[in-house]
């Protein structure tokens, strides 16, 4: 590969998107933004809706594997709308996605943090923090069940469930050390 | 209602940005199980009470809460600077990370090692947001709901969105209002 072809990869992907597409890519993912309730997860069956099957700029697989890279690596998982910007349509892609997902909800985010501060004595905003918090507690239950679902067959699972609860809630080490003994259990085979 | 202070603060933008960087990146497959334990337990910036109700707010919010969380907190703190602070500290280098990765995976493909490695990083991942949760509930004693509302809450949340599967909106609607309705009232009777 040629150095001219390296930089028209890395900017504007391995296939290269237009103008068209890019705007495309940029106002489907701001669409999502504003109705990504419990974070852009939640939304991954309406992007692939339009990246693998409406698109098609990536296998399914490849899909697969950006959900898979954005949970893997450190930071939010919010950061798989960034591999599949890359995916898509390399740096320029990355913009278009990030962009989309984040600018729309951090705007309404900020705003609904200044009101609740605002009138944070206020019988209603005490109401309404005080009856979400059960809710949240219950999510990330609930988030947890789910991830966990399709390996309730396997016992070394379980037992690395157990020693990551362990290690969080009984010692005061760092959580990388279950990340790394998860990985090492699964590069072995065992999960 | 007891007021809880936070027992330390931030002390520029500059310090929210290195503590969110740190903090994400610890954060192998999310970040809200480290984001707990550093800015309630390491750094002491929100208590236990504080951290639920901003993560409440988060939640209900579209777009990813770890996200809105630091950016309402960064808000809080130092304005829009705070906020922009915040959220580029989690973001810019396990953006880099994911990016490379990303590239690696389209140029290298899958190798059954590695698969497995996402898969058991996965398993702990999982462990880690029930860690959370185990964390966050005893912040529910002081719920004016009652402890018997707020753990009925969290189980029905659980069965919706786990066991019934739920879209979250509906879950928010169904829960989250009769939630909000009961804490108005109950914070009524005992002014």
């Amino acid at each position: 590969m040629s150095h001219p072809d390296l930089w028209q990869s890395l900017l504007w992907g391995p296939v290269g998107i237009g103008a068209a597409e890019w705007w495309r890519l940029f106002l489907h993912f701001t669409a999502l933004s504003l109705v990504a309730i419990g974070g852009a997860i939640t939304t991954v069956s309406e992007m692939q809706r339009l990246v693998v099957a409406q698109e098609g700029w990536l296998t399914p697989v490849q899909f697969n594997d950006c959900i898979a890279i954005g949970q893997a690596m450190p930071g939010p998982n919010v950061l798989f709308v960034a591999a599949i910007g890359y995916s898509v349509g390399g740096l320029a892609g990355v913009a278009a996605t990030m962009a989309g997902s984040l600018l729309p909800s951090a705007v309404l985010a900020v705003g609904a943090g200044r009101v609740g501060e605002r009138y944070a004595q206020s019988r209603g905003v005490r109401a309404f923090t005080a009856g979400l918090a059960p809710l949240t507690i219950g999510l990330l239950l609930a988030t947890g069940a789910v991830l966990l679902r399709p390996l309730a067959a396997e016992p070394v699972a379980w037992l690395l469930v157990a020693g990551t609860l362990w290690l969080m809630l009984r010692t005061k080490r760092n959580p990388m050390w279950a990340i790394a003994a998860g990985a090492l259990a699964g590069a072995l085979g065992w999960v | 209602m007891p007021e809880e202070v936070a027992r330390a603060a931030p002390a520029s933008p500059a310090a929210l940005f290195r503590a969110f960087n740190r903090l994400a990146m610890m954060g192998f497959g999310g970040v809200l199980p480290v984001a707990q334990r550093e800015l309630v337990e390491r750094l002491g910036w929100l208590t236990r009470e504080q951290f639920l109700e901003l993560l409440s707010l988060s939640q209900v919010l579209p777009g990813p809460n770890v996200i809105n969380l630091g950016l309402i907190y960064g808000d809080r703190c130092f304005g829009w600077r705070g906020a922009l602070a915040a959220c580029a500290g989690m973001l810019l280098l396990p953006l880099l990370l994911v990016l490379a990765a990303t590239a690696a995976a389209l140029r290298f493909g899958d190798v059954p090692a590695v698969g497995g490695a996402l898969r058991g990083m996965g398993v702990v991942a999982a462990g880690l947001v029930l860690a959370t949760a185990i964390r966050l509930a005893p912040g529910l004693r002081a719920n004016p709901l009652g402890r018997v509302a707020a753990a009925g809450f969290v189980a029905a949340t659980v069965l919706m969105v786990a066991v019934l599967r739920w879209p979250l909106p509906l879950v928010v609607l169904a829960l989250g209002l009769p939630g909000i309705a009961l804490a108005a009232w109950r914070l009524g009777k005992a002014p």
